[in-house]
Protein backbone atom coordinates (compact mmCIF):
# COMPACT_ATOMS: atom_id res chain seq x y z
CA UNK A 1 0.00 0.00 0.00
CA UNK A 2 1.29 3.43 -0.81
CA UNK A 3 2.32 5.37 2.26
CA UNK A 4 0.57 8.69 2.82
CA UNK A 5 3.33 11.29 2.64
CA UNK A 6 1.44 14.54 3.16
CA UNK A 7 -1.02 14.96 6.00
CA UNK A 8 -3.47 17.70 6.83
CA UNK A 9 -3.47 19.30 10.26
CA UNK A 10 -5.56 22.11 11.73
CA UNK A 11 -3.82 24.80 13.77
CA UNK A 12 -5.68 27.65 15.47
CA UNK A 13 -3.43 30.67 15.94
CA UNK A 14 -3.38 33.12 18.84
CA UNK A 15 -5.94 35.34 17.12
CA UNK A 16 -8.36 32.41 16.97
CA UNK A 17 -8.05 31.80 13.23
CA UNK A 18 -7.92 28.16 12.14
CA UNK A 19 -5.35 27.26 9.49
CA UNK A 20 -5.55 24.08 7.42
CA UNK A 21 -1.98 23.02 6.79
CA UNK A 22 -0.55 20.45 4.42
CA UNK A 23 2.47 18.90 6.06
CA UNK A 24 5.04 16.44 4.71
CA UNK A 25 5.80 13.44 6.91
CA UNK A 26 9.04 12.46 5.21
CA UNK A 27 11.08 15.46 6.30
CA UNK A 28 11.45 14.69 10.00
CA UNK A 29 9.59 17.86 10.96
CA UNK A 30 7.93 18.60 14.28
CA UNK A 31 4.87 20.72 14.95
CA UNK A 32 6.92 23.70 16.14
CA UNK A 33 8.84 23.76 12.86
CA UNK A 34 5.61 23.46 10.89
CA UNK A 35 4.07 26.41 12.75
CA UNK A 36 7.24 28.46 12.20
CA UNK A 37 7.38 27.70 8.50
CA UNK A 38 3.77 28.82 8.11
CA UNK A 39 4.62 31.92 10.21
CA UNK A 40 1.92 31.36 12.80
CA UNK A 41 3.76 33.33 15.50
CA UNK A 42 5.38 30.39 17.26
CA UNK A 43 8.86 31.36 18.41
CA UNK A 44 10.57 28.03 19.07
CA UNK A 45 13.29 29.93 20.89
CA UNK A 46 15.35 26.94 21.98
CA UNK A 47 15.27 25.35 18.54
CA UNK A 48 13.33 22.27 19.55
CA UNK A 49 15.13 20.89 22.57
CA UNK A 50 12.09 21.12 24.89
CA UNK A 51 13.83 23.90 26.75
CA UNK A 52 11.68 26.99 26.43
CA UNK A 53 7.95 26.16 26.08
CA UNK A 54 7.45 28.91 23.49
CA UNK A 55 5.82 26.31 21.20
CA UNK A 56 3.18 25.16 23.69
CA UNK A 57 -0.05 23.98 22.05
CA UNK A 58 -3.33 22.53 23.29
CA UNK A 59 -4.18 19.26 21.54
CA UNK A 60 -7.90 18.90 20.81
CA UNK A 61 -8.04 15.69 18.78
CA UNK A 62 -7.62 12.13 20.06
CA UNK A 63 -4.50 11.27 18.07
CA UNK A 64 -2.01 8.76 19.43
CA UNK A 65 0.78 11.12 20.52
CA UNK A 66 3.85 9.52 21.99
CA UNK A 67 4.31 9.74 25.72
CA UNK A 68 5.85 12.89 27.16
CA UNK A 69 9.53 12.71 27.99
CA UNK A 70 10.95 14.14 31.22
CA UNK A 71 12.34 17.21 29.48
CA UNK A 72 8.89 18.12 28.15
CA UNK A 73 7.18 17.55 31.50
CA UNK A 74 9.85 19.57 33.31
CA UNK A 75 9.40 22.44 30.91
CA UNK A 76 5.61 22.42 31.14
CA UNK A 77 6.00 22.56 34.91
CA UNK A 78 7.75 25.90 34.51
CA UNK A 79 5.49 27.30 31.81
CA UNK A 80 2.36 29.40 32.10
CA UNK A 81 -1.16 28.87 30.68
CA UNK A 82 -0.64 25.11 31.00
CA UNK A 83 -3.70 22.88 30.68
CA UNK A 84 -4.18 19.12 30.83
CA UNK A 85 -3.94 18.89 27.02
CA UNK A 86 -0.80 21.03 26.80
CA UNK A 87 2.10 19.70 24.76
CA UNK A 88 5.27 21.23 23.38
CA UNK A 89 4.98 21.45 19.61
CA UNK A 90 8.66 20.62 19.18
CA UNK A 91 8.06 17.20 20.71
CA UNK A 92 5.27 16.26 18.28
CA UNK A 93 6.81 14.71 15.21
CA UNK A 94 4.85 14.86 11.98
CA UNK A 95 4.00 11.25 11.14
CA UNK A 96 1.23 9.78 8.93
CA UNK A 97 -0.79 8.75 12.02
CA UNK A 98 -1.33 12.41 12.86
CA UNK A 99 -3.44 13.18 9.77
CA UNK A 100 -6.30 15.40 10.96
CA UNK A 101 -4.48 16.60 14.13
CA UNK A 102 -6.17 19.60 15.70
CA UNK A 103 -4.30 22.01 17.97
CA UNK A 104 -4.46 25.57 19.29
CA UNK A 105 -1.33 27.59 19.93
CA UNK A 106 -1.10 28.59 23.61
CA UNK A 107 -0.88 32.28 24.55
CA UNK A 108 2.47 33.96 24.48
CA UNK A 109 4.04 34.84 27.79
CA UNK A 110 4.65 38.58 27.74
CA UNK A 111 7.91 39.63 29.37
CA UNK B 1 57.33 44.28 45.58
CA UNK B 2 55.95 44.65 49.09
CA UNK B 3 53.70 41.68 48.52
CA UNK B 4 56.64 39.30 48.20
CA UNK B 5 59.02 40.85 50.72
CA UNK B 6 56.90 40.35 53.79
CA UNK B 7 57.13 36.80 54.97
CA UNK B 8 55.47 36.10 58.28
CA UNK B 9 53.78 32.99 59.48
CA UNK B 10 51.58 31.09 57.07
CA UNK B 11 48.57 32.76 58.61
CA UNK B 12 49.98 36.20 57.97
CA UNK B 13 50.85 35.29 54.46
CA UNK B 14 47.28 34.29 53.90
CA UNK B 15 45.94 37.51 55.32
CA UNK B 16 48.33 39.40 53.12
CA UNK B 17 47.30 37.47 50.08
CA UNK B 18 43.64 38.15 50.73
CA UNK B 19 44.28 41.82 51.35
CA UNK B 20 46.10 42.23 48.09
CA UNK B 21 43.64 40.13 46.19
CA UNK B 22 40.92 42.32 47.56
CA UNK B 23 42.79 45.48 46.61
CA UNK B 24 43.49 44.12 43.14
CA UNK B 25 39.86 43.26 42.83
CA UNK B 26 38.75 46.72 43.93
CA UNK B 27 41.16 48.31 41.51
CA UNK B 28 39.80 46.25 38.65
CA UNK B 29 36.32 47.20 39.70
CA UNK B 30 36.93 50.92 39.93
CA UNK B 31 39.22 51.58 36.96
CA UNK B 32 37.71 51.70 33.51
CA UNK B 33 38.65 48.61 31.54
CA UNK B 34 40.34 49.35 28.20
CA UNK B 35 40.02 46.88 25.36
CA UNK B 36 40.05 46.63 21.60
CA UNK B 37 36.91 44.53 21.42
CA UNK B 38 34.22 44.36 24.07
CA UNK B 39 32.32 41.11 23.53
CA UNK B 40 28.81 40.91 24.92
CA UNK B 41 28.02 37.26 25.52
CA UNK B 42 30.32 34.40 26.59
CA UNK B 43 28.69 31.73 24.45
CA UNK B 44 30.74 29.68 21.97
CA UNK B 45 30.75 32.41 19.33
CA UNK B 46 31.78 35.17 21.75
CA UNK B 47 34.58 32.93 23.05
CA UNK B 48 35.86 32.00 19.62
CA UNK B 49 35.93 35.68 18.62
CA UNK B 50 38.68 36.06 21.24
CA UNK B 51 40.78 33.48 19.41
CA UNK B 52 40.47 35.08 16.00
CA UNK B 53 41.02 38.55 17.50
CA UNK B 54 44.07 37.24 19.34
CA UNK B 55 45.64 36.10 16.07
CA UNK B 56 45.48 39.75 14.99
CA UNK B 57 46.80 40.92 18.38
CA UNK B 58 43.49 42.47 19.37
CA UNK B 59 42.63 42.41 23.09
CA UNK B 60 39.18 41.28 24.12
CA UNK B 61 37.04 41.58 27.22
CA UNK B 62 33.86 39.52 27.59
CA UNK B 63 30.80 40.46 29.62
CA UNK B 64 28.03 38.00 30.36
CA UNK B 65 24.98 38.21 32.59
CA UNK B 66 25.38 34.57 33.59
CA UNK B 67 27.88 33.62 36.30
CA UNK B 68 29.92 31.32 34.03
CA UNK B 69 31.11 31.09 30.41
CA UNK B 70 29.20 29.09 27.84
CA UNK B 71 25.88 30.87 27.40
CA UNK B 72 23.07 28.48 26.55
CA UNK B 73 25.50 25.58 26.24
CA UNK B 74 26.46 25.83 29.89
CA UNK B 75 23.20 27.15 31.29
CA UNK B 76 20.66 25.13 29.33
CA UNK B 77 22.14 22.01 27.78
CA UNK B 78 25.67 21.23 29.06
CA UNK B 79 25.11 17.46 28.79
CA UNK B 80 23.68 17.42 25.27
CA UNK B 81 25.89 16.13 22.49
CA UNK B 82 26.44 18.41 19.48
CA UNK B 83 27.12 16.63 16.19
CA UNK B 84 27.84 19.44 13.75
CA UNK B 85 31.08 20.94 15.02
CA UNK B 86 33.61 20.22 12.26
CA UNK B 87 36.18 17.70 13.38
CA UNK B 88 34.12 16.49 16.34
CA UNK B 89 31.80 13.58 15.47
CA UNK B 90 30.15 14.34 18.81
CA UNK B 91 30.98 16.77 21.58
CA UNK B 92 29.08 17.59 24.76
CA UNK B 93 28.03 21.25 24.90
CA UNK B 94 29.84 21.68 28.21
CA UNK B 95 33.02 20.12 26.83
CA UNK B 96 32.95 22.39 23.80
CA UNK B 97 32.98 25.38 26.14
CA UNK B 98 35.83 23.91 28.21
CA UNK B 99 37.79 23.40 24.99
CA UNK B 100 37.09 26.93 23.76
CA UNK B 101 38.23 28.38 27.09
CA UNK B 102 41.47 26.43 26.73
CA UNK B 103 41.84 27.55 23.12
CA UNK B 104 41.53 31.26 23.95
CA UNK B 105 43.56 31.18 27.18
CA UNK B 106 46.85 32.27 25.47
CA UNK B 107 45.18 35.53 24.51
CA UNK B 108 44.30 36.35 28.14
CA UNK B 109 40.83 37.77 27.63
CA UNK B 110 39.23 39.70 30.46
CA UNK B 111 35.93 38.42 31.87
CA UNK B 112 33.12 40.13 33.70
CA UNK B 113 30.44 37.66 34.72
CA UNK B 114 27.09 38.24 36.35
CA UNK B 115 26.69 41.67 34.83
CA UNK B 116 24.51 42.90 32.02
CA UNK B 117 25.58 45.61 29.60
CA UNK B 118 23.03 48.39 29.93
CA UNK B 119 24.40 51.42 28.15
CA UNK B 120 26.56 52.08 25.10
CA UNK B 121 27.71 55.62 24.41
CA UNK B 122 29.98 56.99 21.67
CA UNK B 123 32.83 59.10 23.03
CA UNK B 124 34.35 62.12 21.30
CA UNK B 125 37.34 60.06 20.16
CA UNK B 126 34.84 57.66 18.47
CA UNK B 127 35.54 54.86 20.97
CA UNK B 128 32.68 53.41 22.99
CA UNK B 129 31.92 53.84 26.66
CA UNK B 130 30.04 50.79 27.87
CA UNK B 131 28.36 50.52 31.27
CA UNK B 132 26.91 47.45 32.99
CA UNK B 133 24.00 47.25 35.41
CA UNK B 134 26.52 47.14 38.25
CA UNK B 135 28.31 50.26 37.08
CA UNK B 136 31.40 48.58 35.60
CA UNK B 137 32.72 50.71 32.73
CA UNK B 138 34.61 49.73 29.61
CA UNK B 139 36.37 51.83 27.02
CA UNK B 140 36.42 49.89 23.75
CA UNK B 141 37.23 50.57 20.12
CA UNK B 142 34.65 48.08 18.90
CA UNK B 143 31.79 46.01 20.26
CA UNK B 144 30.80 42.47 19.31
CA UNK B 145 27.28 41.53 20.29
CA UNK B 146 27.33 37.74 20.61
CA UNK B 147 24.34 37.58 22.91
CA UNK B 148 22.61 34.56 21.39
CA UNK B 149 18.96 34.71 22.34
CA UNK B 150 19.50 37.70 24.62
CA UNK B 151 19.88 37.84 28.38
CA UNK B 152 18.55 35.02 30.50
CA UNK B 153 16.07 36.52 32.90
CA UNK B 154 13.55 35.01 35.29
CA UNK B 155 10.15 34.24 33.80
CA UNK B 156 7.45 36.65 34.87
CA UNK B 157 4.01 35.09 35.52
CA UNK B 158 1.26 36.51 33.28
CA UNK B 159 -0.44 38.71 35.87
CA UNK B 160 -1.31 42.23 34.73
CA UNK B 161 -0.14 44.18 37.77
CA UNK B 162 2.76 41.95 38.82
CA UNK B 163 5.35 44.58 37.84
CA UNK B 164 3.84 46.96 40.41
CA UNK B 165 4.96 44.61 43.18
CA UNK B 166 8.46 43.80 41.96
CA UNK B 167 10.95 44.81 44.66
CA UNK B 168 8.06 45.35 47.10
CA UNK B 169 7.04 41.78 47.71
CA UNK B 170 7.55 39.90 44.44
CA UNK B 171 11.09 38.50 44.06
CA UNK B 172 12.12 36.29 41.14
CA UNK B 173 15.51 35.53 42.62
CA UNK B 174 16.49 34.86 46.23
CA UNK B 175 19.49 37.11 46.73
CA UNK B 176 19.55 37.44 50.50
CA UNK B 177 17.71 34.68 52.39
CA UNK B 178 17.87 36.67 55.64
CA UNK B 179 15.46 39.14 54.07
CA UNK B 180 12.73 36.57 54.67
CA UNK B 181 13.45 35.93 58.35
CA UNK B 182 10.18 35.81 60.29
CA UNK B 183 8.25 36.86 57.19
CA UNK B 184 5.36 35.11 55.52
CA UNK B 185 6.19 33.91 52.02
CA UNK B 186 4.50 32.16 49.16
CA UNK B 187 6.65 30.15 46.75
CA UNK B 188 5.35 28.90 43.42
CA UNK B 189 6.80 26.73 40.69
CA UNK B 190 7.36 23.02 40.29
CA UNK B 191 11.06 22.70 39.55
CA UNK B 192 14.06 22.14 41.79
CA UNK B 193 14.48 25.81 42.51
CA UNK B 194 11.01 26.10 44.11
CA UNK B 195 11.57 22.96 46.17
CA UNK B 196 15.12 23.86 47.23
CA UNK B 197 14.15 27.31 48.45
CA UNK B 198 11.10 25.94 50.23
CA UNK B 199 13.35 23.55 52.14
CA UNK B 200 15.98 26.18 52.84
CA UNK B 201 13.59 28.92 53.92
CA UNK B 202 11.43 26.60 56.05
CA UNK B 203 13.66 27.39 59.03
CA UNK B 204 13.96 31.08 58.20
CA UNK B 205 10.50 32.31 57.31
CA UNK B 206 7.54 32.69 59.66
CA UNK B 207 5.34 30.74 57.25
CA UNK B 208 5.70 29.22 53.79
CA UNK B 209 2.97 28.33 51.33
CA UNK B 210 4.12 26.34 48.32
CA UNK B 211 1.80 26.53 45.31
CA UNK B 212 2.09 24.12 42.40
CA UNK B 213 0.03 23.59 39.27
CA UNK B 214 -0.08 19.80 39.42
CA UNK B 215 -0.66 17.30 42.21
CA UNK B 216 2.90 16.01 42.19
CA UNK B 217 6.35 17.55 42.00
CA UNK B 218 9.04 16.77 39.44
CA UNK B 219 12.16 17.89 41.32
CA UNK B 220 14.86 15.60 42.70
CA UNK B 221 13.29 12.76 44.65
CA UNK B 222 15.19 13.73 47.76
CA UNK B 223 13.88 17.32 47.60
CA UNK B 224 10.33 16.15 46.95
CA UNK B 225 10.48 13.87 50.00
CA UNK B 226 11.84 16.65 52.20
CA UNK B 227 9.06 19.01 51.10
CA UNK B 228 6.43 16.36 51.75
CA UNK B 229 7.88 15.75 55.22
CA UNK B 230 7.79 19.49 55.99
CA UNK B 231 4.15 19.56 54.89
CA UNK B 232 3.29 16.51 57.04
CA UNK B 233 4.94 18.13 60.06
CA UNK B 234 2.88 21.25 59.51
CA UNK B 235 5.98 23.38 58.90
CA UNK B 236 4.83 24.47 55.47
CA UNK B 237 1.52 24.69 53.70
CA UNK B 238 1.32 23.04 50.26
CA UNK B 239 -1.42 23.92 47.79
CA UNK B 240 -1.36 21.77 44.66
CA UNK B 241 -3.41 21.79 41.46
CA UNK B 242 -3.53 25.53 41.79
CA UNK B 243 -2.06 28.67 40.28
CA UNK B 244 -1.48 32.19 41.50
CA UNK B 245 -3.62 34.50 39.39
CA UNK B 246 -3.49 37.81 41.24
CA UNK B 247 -1.46 40.02 43.57
CA UNK B 248 -2.82 42.64 45.96
CA UNK B 249 -1.46 45.30 48.28
CA UNK B 250 -0.67 49.00 48.28
CA UNK B 251 2.79 50.01 49.49
CA UNK B 252 3.84 46.36 49.70
CA UNK B 253 2.44 43.00 48.70
CA UNK B 254 -0.14 41.81 51.22
CA UNK B 255 -1.83 38.85 49.54
CA UNK B 256 -1.92 36.59 46.50
CA UNK B 257 -4.99 35.17 44.82
CA UNK B 258 -4.83 31.44 44.22
CA UNK B 259 -7.11 29.70 41.80
CA UNK B 260 -7.50 25.95 42.15
CA UNK B 261 -8.07 23.71 39.16
CA UNK B 262 -11.46 22.90 40.69
CA UNK B 263 -12.44 26.52 40.11
CA UNK B 264 -12.31 27.49 43.77
CA UNK B 265 -10.38 30.67 44.65
CA UNK B 266 -8.56 31.49 47.85
CA UNK B 267 -6.65 34.57 48.94
CA UNK B 268 -3.54 33.95 51.02
CA UNK B 269 -2.04 36.76 53.10
CA UNK B 270 1.68 37.05 52.52
CA UNK B 271 4.50 39.55 52.66
CA UNK B 272 6.50 37.96 49.84
CA UNK B 273 5.88 35.88 46.76
CA UNK B 274 8.73 34.07 45.05
CA UNK B 275 7.63 32.96 41.56
CA UNK B 276 10.36 30.46 40.57
CA UNK B 277 9.70 29.37 37.00
CA UNK B 278 13.20 29.28 35.61
CA UNK B 279 14.89 31.57 33.12
CA UNK B 280 13.98 32.60 29.64
CA UNK B 281 16.02 34.63 27.17
CA UNK B 282 15.07 38.23 26.44
CA UNK B 283 16.54 40.90 24.21
CA UNK B 284 16.67 43.34 27.14
CA UNK B 285 18.70 46.55 26.79
CA UNK B 286 20.02 45.53 23.33
CA UNK B 287 16.79 46.96 21.91
CA UNK B 288 17.80 50.46 23.08
CA UNK B 289 21.17 50.82 21.36
CA UNK B 290 19.96 52.24 18.05
CA UNK B 291 20.52 49.04 16.11
CA UNK B 292 18.33 47.84 13.27
CA UNK B 293 16.32 45.05 14.84
CA UNK B 294 13.83 42.74 13.21
CA UNK B 295 12.02 39.94 15.03
CA UNK B 296 14.34 40.17 18.05
CA UNK B 297 17.45 39.85 15.84
CA UNK B 298 20.04 42.41 14.80
CA UNK B 299 20.29 43.02 11.06
CA UNK B 300 23.86 42.82 9.75
CA UNK B 301 25.85 43.28 6.56
CA UNK B 302 27.20 39.87 5.60
CA UNK B 303 30.55 41.17 4.34
CA UNK B 304 31.70 41.60 7.91
CA UNK B 305 28.61 41.16 10.14
CA UNK B 306 28.63 44.83 10.98
CA UNK B 307 25.46 46.49 12.21
CA UNK B 308 24.07 49.86 11.15
CA UNK B 309 26.17 51.44 13.94
CA UNK B 310 29.82 51.68 12.79
CA UNK B 311 32.08 49.78 15.18
CA UNK B 312 29.34 47.49 16.48
CA UNK B 313 29.18 43.96 15.08
CA UNK B 314 26.62 41.24 15.78
CA UNK B 315 27.62 37.58 15.50
CA UNK B 316 25.99 34.25 16.22
CA UNK B 317 22.33 33.58 16.99
CA UNK B 318 21.56 37.23 17.72
CA UNK B 319 22.02 38.41 14.11
CA UNK B 320 19.85 38.10 11.06
CA UNK B 321 20.53 38.23 7.33
CA UNK B 322 19.27 36.55 4.21
CA UNK B 323 20.01 32.84 4.49
CA UNK B 324 20.88 33.00 8.18
CA UNK B 325 21.28 29.66 9.93
CA UNK B 326 21.47 29.65 13.70
CA UNK B 327 24.38 27.26 13.94
CA UNK B 328 27.46 27.48 16.12
CA UNK B 329 29.68 26.79 13.15
CA UNK B 330 28.17 29.71 11.21
CA UNK B 331 28.74 31.91 14.26
CA UNK B 332 32.43 30.94 14.27
CA UNK B 333 32.70 32.10 10.66
CA UNK B 334 30.84 35.33 11.37
CA UNK B 335 33.12 36.16 14.31
CA UNK B 336 36.21 35.47 12.18
CA UNK B 337 35.05 37.84 9.45
CA UNK B 338 33.98 40.55 11.91
CA UNK B 339 37.37 40.50 13.61
CA UNK B 340 39.05 41.52 10.34
CA UNK B 341 36.96 44.70 10.16
CA UNK B 342 37.45 45.34 13.87
CA UNK B 343 41.21 45.30 13.21
CA UNK B 344 40.82 48.03 10.60
CA UNK B 345 38.93 50.16 13.14
CA UNK B 346 41.46 49.56 15.93
CA UNK B 347 44.50 50.09 13.74
CA UNK B 348 43.47 52.15 10.70
CA UNK B 349 47.08 52.69 9.65
CA UNK B 350 48.33 49.13 10.04
CA UNK B 351 48.24 46.55 7.34
CA UNK B 352 46.48 43.40 8.39
CA UNK B 353 48.52 40.23 8.18
CA UNK B 354 46.76 37.01 7.33
CA UNK B 355 48.57 33.98 8.63
CA UNK B 356 47.71 30.32 8.97
CA UNK B 357 48.07 28.98 12.50
CA UNK B 358 49.91 26.02 10.97
CA UNK B 359 52.60 28.42 9.83
CA UNK B 360 52.65 31.03 12.57
CA UNK B 361 51.45 29.00 15.56
CA UNK B 362 49.70 30.71 18.44
CA UNK B 363 51.46 33.68 19.86
CA UNK B 364 49.62 34.69 22.97
CA UNK B 365 49.89 37.93 24.88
Amino acid sequence: MEQLLDITIYVTDREGEEHTLTVPTDMNMNLMEVCKSYELGVEGTCGGMALCASCQVYVHSEHPLHEQMDAELDMLDQAFFVQNNSRLGCQIRMIPELDGLKVTIAPKTEQ
Amino acid sequence: MLKSTIVFSKKWKNIHFYLFTMLDFMQIRTAMIQTDILIIGAGPVGLFAVFEAGLLKLKCHIVDVLPQPGGQLAEVYPKKPIYDIPGFPSVLAGDLITNLMEQIAPFKPGFTFGERVEKIERQENTRFLITTNKGTEFDAATIFIAAGLGCFEPKRPPITNIRDFEEIGVDYVVREPEKYRNKSIVISGGGDSALDWTIFLADVAKSITLVHRRDSFRGHLDSVEKVMALARDGKINVITEAEIVGVNGSAHLTEVEIKKNSGESVNVSTEYWLPLYGLSPMLGPIADWGLNIEKKSILVDTTDYSTNVPGIFAVGDINEYQGKLKLILCGFHEATMAVQSAFAICYPDKKRQFKYTTVAGIEGF
